[in-house]
């Protein structure tokens, strides 16, 4: 991808009786949509701007110089792309060197010098604000930060050194080390003036003219407050606080936070040039590391395949969907319910068997609601339109005239079909039929149906409303009006679809599923359950296996797993173990209410297990590990080999978003290459 | 005979520096609706002691409402400025005296006591909207010559002046335009100019950012010699040339207006008061002389005489215009009281907007002149109309009472 360069445009402003100030604008000229970027020709161009405002500060003829960017946007920082696709260690390091330079020239100008933060300023878009004396931010900004930790990398153009410098160690880690790590968290405006980033925040109407006269009167002595900087001491603390927190986060999963701390550390000396040489080193080598290009991947899996999904037809084709009819009212169906009736702005109605079984569907649905309004994540009137737009019925014939009709019944495919069969009687033959099974057969339901082509699969994950994939599954006959409306349904609902075909447990749970075989077959096998437990946390899973079984319930990962293996073939075990845990009612995890990524893990459980053999097979982390992995490895290549997806980025987004599989390692199939037995896919 | 009502005040008034309407006009890439942001942003910076939540209305004009001069105007300029929403805002059109009628509607709401204040303004960014471009005039005004097709094209009507009133001769025109040139120049020179703009913001994606801070349009160092012979554009052998026209502009405007009892409560300082206003119509095709009879009417209406009135801002959509009023009421073409800072043939004339660039010169002015108790502004209206409003100096001092 060839780099989008971002003009650096130089234009006088007088500054009232002032004098001159030289303003940068930098504009990519891809109009508000595409951020700013800064690559090898935009530094060049950065670079050549700031050599001529220094020749004429020192000649006298400007008074102060400011850096801005086009209209809603400040910087969103390198070229990412340009930085992936670089191969040699020279090229790497020539990349951190050129920021530095560049930046410096603004920093060490002989005149004050600004950054008017109109819009996003990311990684070293920030860094390029940070080299300026004094920076405005407008009021609507939300996205200041420095995220390259996230994507394996650190802030390599000045970053470690000039931020905590600036606004202490300890608000400098918060920015560099805890936010990444918290999904990306970004800063808004207030947020950055009240941690010293920026110095004052103005109203985006008139940002820039207000800019320019905020530092007209700076010039004429206005006093800008600035923290004291911590002693070494405190610095020092603040660091060993903070690796020790990273530590039980990723456990030295990741090397690019480790590598930022250093850089805080060394920071605390005050050399900038030693601070600025020793970026360079870790960008030099980060920018080449697998981490990097993982982070890479994954973000442009999940900004840019996930917008466009693959293998879904043309969007033009799929029908409007007014309204949603459920069949059941579950808990499943009522959090169908509330998303639909959120996010599409529809009428939805649930229909189940019985007035009680409705009558709680919908009890549900209120109380999300009310938990909605008292959070304030709505307001009192979109309360009022959820409350009226889901109602219940036990009357099937409700259900005529809906545009999508999705059922969230028990999971046994006779049940289904018989849904499906008489839903058929009161339906239009235009209506979307949809099940949301997450193991059963979509053709398998449609087949005796007089509309199969109508039929397809929205397999939604639990929780509805934070989880946010939706497999969107095609079975032999859904035909392309109703694949394409299906996507639309997903879109609307905020969630990230992806294609793919009607094979048993699709992507995410097929893989999860098989994960937890893999371990429970360990467990019978002898391994030790802290053994277990420990083995996986290199994969940086959400939660452990033992919690995520005990999520799922015994109950039905056993019942999952007996489907898989049913549909393909003994990988997915069966395990006597989890049969008298089912049978026993014991449990995986300690908890009260519901089971999470803490609940401590039952060690007892073990006792339950290995029948196989007298702990004969019993294996290490390591080799558990690479158990899992090989297995996975098998899995993937035989969901690509059976066409599950179009592509393998298609399960690794869904892994992503499904799984909660984590960024730093990229996708999981290129982690897989990375790490599992080449010979695979033999069995 | 007084109007009644409670006594209306202008306490202050602000426009954006003028640009030309063209491609690489200064506001060339900026939207209409920020301009008028702006200056309304810094009018209201400027008088720190109005509540926001005590405006009234806001009144704003356009003469293309469509695009980014559409969708209410003043509604939409008070909600983008910041302003309460429960502030409410409308939109005005009465082409050219847009902002001038913005300005007495709502002067009219609080001199009956509906309102407290309000602010009235006017936008025309002429380059992205030029006048008329989007009209689909009834085709009965051809046919059964409701009005003649020169209604249409402003140039034209200033020729058909010239053609009624021999005596307005392309000579006097043009010392007129030039005089305009030489009087705005020296009023810049002077300070006169700059206090009442507005520093604008504006992007340029060739450039970069900019800040607008002075007119664009005026031509400085323009001779008699210099335009004689320049091209008559709305007519093979006409008198009308671009030296007696108003240039295409984009530009802003905006003012405070006040009821007198609220400003004193607030403390802000009142600038001028308005004393009565009149808009008439006149003969489409030759609407150049509507500020005649609308000035006659609110001389009336004020219990005064032209001779009472000690300054006169008049836009000068054409020389001739001008002249045609000046002789109207015996008026020297060079006297000192009439458009003392220069007028639209050097600043500009961004339609709508114009009405608040005379009133804020002639709060400029009465300062300057405290012995000048009435003066007016007054502007001709396409489609032939005039407009008038007079105005009480609150600077004024009985001592130098002309």
């Amino acid at each position: 991808m060839s780099e989008r360069i971002t003009r650096a445009l130089v234009r006088d402003v007088d500054l009232e009786d002032l004098g001159t100030l030289a303003l940068i604008t930098l504009d990519n000229q891809e109009g508000p949509r595409r951020p700013n970027t800064l690559g090898p020709g935009g530094l060049a161009q950065l670079r050549h701007a700031l050599e001529g405002i220094t020749e004429r500060a020192r000649a006298g003829e400007i008074v102060a110089a400011a850096v801005t960017g086009k209209a809603f946007h400040f910087a969103a920082g390198a070229d990412l792309h340009g930085a992936a696709s670089i191969t040699t260690e020279a090229d790497a390091r020539a990349v951190a060197e050129t920021g530095h330079e560049v930046f410096s020239l603004l920093a060490d100008l002989p005149v004050p010098s600004f950054a008017y933060v109109g819009g996003a300023a990311l990684g070293g878009g920030l860094e390029l604000a940070l080299h300026a004396t004094y920076r405005t931010v407008a009021a609507p900004v939300r996205n200041i930060g420095l995220p390259e930790t996230f994507l394996g990398l650190i802030p390599g153009w000045g970053g470690t050194y000039l931020l905590p410098h600036l606004v202490g160690i300890e608000n400098a880690l918060t920015v560099i080390i805890d936010n990444p790590l918290r999904n990306n968290r970004q800063l808004n405006a207030e947020q950055a003036v009240q941690m010293g980033i920026a110095d004052v925040v103005l109203d985006s109407a008139d940002f820039l003219a207000q800019s320019l006269r905020w530092s007209a009167s700076v010039l004429r002595g206005l006093q800008v407050a600035r923290p004291e900087p911590a002693d070494k001491q405190t610095w020092q603390h603040a660091i060993d606080a903070a690796r020790a927190k990273v530590e039980r986060r990723l456990d030295g999963a990741v090397r690019a936070p480790y590598r930022a701390l250093d850089l805080l550390a060394l920071a605390a000396q005050g050399d900038r040039d030693a601070s600025y040489e020793a970026e360079n080193d870790a960008l030099a080598e980060l920018i080449l590391s697998p981490q990097f290009a993982a982070g890479v991947y994954a973000f442009d899996l999940t900004t840019r395949r996930a917008k466009n999904p693959a293998g879904a037809p043309d969007a033009d084709l799929a029908r409007p969907v007014r309204s949603v009819g459920i069949a059941g009212a579950g808990l499943m169906a009522s959090q169908l319910a509330l998303l639909f009736a959120r996010r599409m702005r529809v009428p939805v109605i649930m229909r189940d068997l019985d007035d009680e079984r409705a009558r709680r569907g919908l009890q549900f649905v209120h109380a999300e609601v009310d938990k909605l309004a008292e959070s304030g994540r709505i307001d009192a009137d979109e309360a009022n339109r959820l409350r009226s737009s889901v109602t219940v019925t036990t009357d099937l014939s409700d259900l005529a005239g809906r545009d999508l009709v999705i059922e969230a019944v028990f999971e046994e495919l006779d049940v289904k079909k018989r849904v499906f069969a008489e839903l058929e009687q009161v339906i239009g033959p235009q209506t979307v039929l949809a099940t949301n099974t997450s193991a059963l057969s979509v053709t398998a339901m449609a087949a005796d149906l007089a509309h199969p082509e109508r039929v397809v699969g929205l397999h939604f994950f639990n929780p509805v409303a934070q989880m946010p994939l939706v497999e969107v599954v095609r079975a032999e006959r859904t035909d392309d009006v109703t694949y394409a409306t299906a996507f639309a349904v997903a879109k609307e609902c905020r969630k990230t679809a992806i294609a793919v075909a009607d094979a048993p447990g699709f992507v995410v749970n097929r893989l999860l599923v098989r994960l937890l075989g893999e371990v429970l077959g360990s467990l019978e096998d002898g391994t030790e359950v802290q053994v277990a437990d420990a083995a996986l946390r290199p994969l940086g899973l959400p939660m452990g296996p033992f919690q995520l079984l005990q999520l799922v319930g015994p109950a039905v990962a056993e019942h999952v797993l007996d489907t898989l293996r049913e549909e393909l073939g003994p990988r997915y075990p069966t395990s006597p173990g989890l049969r008298r845990v089912v049978e026993e009612g014991a449990r995986f995890v300690e908890f009260d209410g519901r089971p999470s990524a803490a609940s401590p893990v039952n060690l007892q459980i073990g006792s339950y297990f290995g029948s196989r053999a007298e702990r004969a097979g019993a294996q290490n982390e390591e080799e558990l590990l690479q158990r899992v992995r090989d297995a996975l490895a098998e899995e993937v290549d035989l969901m690509l080999a059976e066409e599950v997806v179009g592509a393998k980025e298609d399960i690794d987004l869904g892994m992503i978003m499904g799984a909660g599989w984590p960024f730093h390692l990229g996708g999981i199939t290129p982690y897989l290459d990375r790490t599992a037995r080449p010979a695979r896919a033999s069995s | 005979m007084a109007l009644h009502g409670r006594d209306v005040v202008l306490v202050d008034a602000a426009r954006s520096p003028f640009g030309r309407a063209r491609p690489d006009g200064i506001y060339a890439h900026t939207r209409a609706d920020d301009l008028a942001v702006a200056v309304v942003r810094d009018l209201l910076r400027r008088n720190p002691g109005l509540p926001v939540d005590r405006i009234g209305e806001v009144a704003f004009a356009a003469t293309t409402q469509s695009g980014d001069q559409g969708l209410t105007l003043g509604r939409t300029v008070g909600l983008l400025a910041g302003l309460p929403q429960e502030v409410p805002g409308y939109a005005v059109d009465r082409m050219c005296a847009g902002a001038m009628t913005a300005v007495t509607q709502v002067a009219a709401s609080i001199k009956i006591g509906t309102i407290d204040a309000a602010l009235a303004g006017g936008v025309e960014h002429m380059g992205r909207h030029p006048l008329g471009a989007e009209a689909d005039p009834n085709p009965r005004f051809m046919t059964e010559r409701i009005v003649d097709s020169d209604a249409l094209v402003m140039g034209a009507t200033a020729e058909n002046l010239h053609d009624r009133y021999p005596e307005l001769t392309k000579e006097r025109a043009d010392a007129y335009g030039v005089a305009s040139q030489a009087k705005y120049a020296a009023a810049l020179e002077a300070g006169h100019i700059g206090p009442e703009l507005v520093p604008i913001g504006v992007p340029d994606p060739e450039r970069g950012w900019g800040l607008a801070t002075a007119d664009e349009p005026p031509r400085p160092g323009t001779t008699v010699a210099g335009v004689a012979d320049l091209p008559t554009p709305f007519r093979a052998g006409g008198r009308v040339t671009a030296a007696t026209s108003s240039p295409l502009t984009d530009g802003a405007t905006a003012a405070l207006l006040v009821a007198a009892d609220v400003a004193s409560e607030l403390g802000l300082a009142a600038r001028m008061r308005l004393v009565s206003y009149a808009f008439t119509g006149v003969a489409p095709e030759l609407m150049g002389i509507g500020p005649v009879p609308a000035t006659r009417r609110a001389l009336e209406l004020a219990g005064l005489g032209i001779e009472d009135i000690g300054l006169i801002e008049i836009n000068e959509a054409f020389a001739v215009q001008v002249l045609a009023f000046l002789d109207a009421f015996g008026i020297a073409d060079d006297d000192p009281r009439v458009n003392p800072y220069g007028g639209a043939i050097a600043v500009g004339h961004p339609l709508a907007a114009s009405g608040v660039r005379l009133m804020a010169q002639l709060a400029r002015a009465f300062e300057h002149n405290p012995g000048v108790r009435y003066g007016i502004t007054t502007m001709c209206v396409g489609l032939g109309q005039g407009g008038t409003v007079i105005w009480e100096n609150l600077h004024h001092t009985e001592e130098q009472s002309r």
